[in-house]
């Protein structure tokens, strides 16, 4: 029994999610090996060899890959899935858009965004927004998963000493092609993998505002910056910054909501945080019923108040 | 070009459901229903499409229950020209859904398939790309633009960290994220055209398809509560029992 991970990575380092993801795989009872595909992606693979607990970590490199285009990717993974019991990816943009092409093609089910291994073929995964938690086995031979990264604490970056494998290119797909991406550039930590997070709602009401309250709050914290939907669908923040079900799933060790009033589907998205503050000026706001700290103010002064007192 | 787009019949965003006490599921008994958010962004896509004069014919399909009928119906409400209920009362499951749809694409033949990229009950986000996988077609996936120009399709994915733009050959997959479009909303003229539309009804087994469920659900259950927190009556004291109580700053 072997586990495949398919590592997430920029090339020339291993993101953050692969750790819990390999953390996940270990728990499947096997040998866990690490898969990068990629371009000129020689150093990813060799800090993937690094991880604690890898034994093997298989490195296909290839211009074709250099996007991490699903039509590619999961051809890459089919190559060798044969060898394996389980293929895990992490639950991110990337690992979600591939993993049901390669479930598909083995034809069998997938087990999208477990939060817990039970035994080496039943999981715990959220349904409804995270309002129930289902227990779910699998008769397929091919365990396809993706995992919720929070559910998992990482695994050791180092301290492993794994051996890297080449494996053969294939050939292009040709049905798709890269024309460029818009990906903003910042110093601040990546939203998924933030020990702090300051978020925020709808009451800031301008984009202007969001930027002129918000920003030095997260500077101030060393924090990723979040929004609500509602924040995100007026037109306050970027996409990517939206906290939720079907945005980001978040769990750092402080989240502080700012202006947000705490619909199920945000609360689906930071729920399993450490601590959680809440600042609203509502006080029947659900925000509430789930935040270890409430303060009850307008947003607009206590959030200056707050980043004057840290 | 014909575009086919699957619906799913959830529970509405709105209600809050909860576990069974058996643990056997959720109960949905007197729930309402609604079309997925995000397919309702994917009929409202295929219909601009067709506004624009891309696109010739808008299908809806719809796998389930013989009420998804009226899922298929909001969908011609909405636009979408005629439907197909795969009936049955069996599970669901993603693959399942997937290998219904890859049968009526053989016999449609569509230019596109765009779906919604998750639906929120089971939160699974795998049908589309399963579809793709199925049909050996190109996928993308999360769009927030859909362009159709000379034989290909530009979709503008949102991506993490921000968004990036793929151009697939056609016949292709494309599955909707949240600020793709804000469907319309249905008119009274345009409910009662759409129960005039043609909805032909079928069995998996027609289709050659065994949709037996994959997964086991073993149990269902609540999540853990998140104990009670306090409220703290000004920012000083919110400092001060973030650095001393809970030790996160």
């Amino acid at each position: 029994m072997t586990a495949l991970v398919i590592a997430e990575h920029d090339n020339a380092s291993i993101k953050g999610a692969t750790l819990n993801t390999v953390a996940a795989a270990a728990q499947c009872g096997g040998d866990v090996h690490v898969l990068i595909a990629g371009h000129n992606a020689g150093p990813a693979a060799a800090a993937a060899a690094q991880i604690a607990g890898v034994a093997k970590v298989i490195h296909a490199d290839a211009e074709y890959l250099a996007h991490g285009l699903s039509e590619n990717m999961a051809a890459q993974v089919l190559a060798i899935a044969s060898n394996y019991s389980h293929i895990l990816f992490p639950a991110t943009a990337s690992g979600k858009n591939i993993v049901p092409r390669v479930a598909a093609k083995l034809d069998v089910g997938q087990i999208s965004d477990i939060t817990q291994v039970i035994t080496a073929d039943t999981f715990e995964r959220p349904i409804y927004a995270g309002n129930a938690i289902a227990t779910v086995q699998s008769g397929d031979a091919t365990k396809v998963i993706t995992v919720r990264t929070t559910g998992f604490d990482p695994a050791a970056a180092t301290g492993g000493s794994a051996a890297v494998e080449t494996q053969a290119a294939l050939a292009d797909s040709g049905k798709s092609t890269f024309m460029g991406s818009e990906i903003a550039k910042s110093d601040r930590p990546e939203l998924t993998a933030a020990k702090i997070i300051v978020s925020g709602g709808r009451a800031l009401g301008s984009a202007e505002k969001f930027n002129e309250v918000m920003t030095p709050l997260a500077d101030k914290l060393g924090a990723a910056l979040g929004a609500s939907r509602a924040a995100v669908d007026a037109g306050y923040a970027p996409n990517d910054w939206q906290v939720g079900q079907t945005g980001k799933i978040v769990a750092p060790q402080l989240y502080v909501a700012c202006g947000i009033s705490g619909a199920i589907q945000h609360l689906a998205g930071m729920k399993d945080s450490k601590v959680i503050v809440a600042i609203n000026k509502d006080p029947e706001a659900p925000i509430f019923s789930v935040a270890d700290y409430g303060l009850e103010a307008d947003l607009f002064t206590a959030v200056p108040e707050l980043i004057k007192a840290l | 070009m014909k575009v086919i787009v699957p619906v799913k019949r959830v529970v509405d965003y709105n209600v809050k459901v909860r576990v069974k006490a058996d643990q056997s599921g959720m109960d949905l008994a007197n729930v309402k229903m609604s079309m997925n958010p995000f397919d309702e962004i994917a009929v409202e896509e295929a219909v601009r499409l067709k506004e624009k004069g891309v696109v010739t014919e808008v299908i809806a399909v719809s796998c389930g229950v013989t009420q998804c009928q009226e899922t298929l119906r909001t969908a011609m409400a909405i636009g979408a020209d005629r439907a197909i209920l795969v009936e049955t009362s069996e599970e669901l499951q993603p693959l399942a859904v997937a290998k219904l749809l890859k049968a009526l694409m053989d016999k449609e033949q569509p230019g596109l398939v765009i779906l919604g990229k998750q639906a929120i009950d089971d939160d699974c986000n795998q049908t589309g790309q399963m579809l793709a996988a199925l049909a050996d077609l190109p996928q993308g996936t999360f769009a927030s633009k859909v362009e159709v120009v000379d034989g290909k399709v530009n979709v503008t994915r949102e991506v993490d960290g921000g968004l990036e733009t793929l151009s697939l050959t056609l016949p292709a997959i494309v599955t909707t994220d949240l600020r793709l479009n804000e469907p319309r909303y249905v008119t009274l003229p345009n409910i009662m055209k759409a129960k005039k539309k043609q909805m032909d009804i079928v069995k998996p087994e027609d289709l050659g398809v065994d949709v037996s469920p994959r997964l086991k659900t073993l149990k269902v259950s609540e999540p853990p509560k998140r104990g009670a927190g306090i409220k703290v009556p000004d920012v000083a004291t919110l400092v001060d029992k973030l650095k001393n109580e809970a030790k996160v700053i």
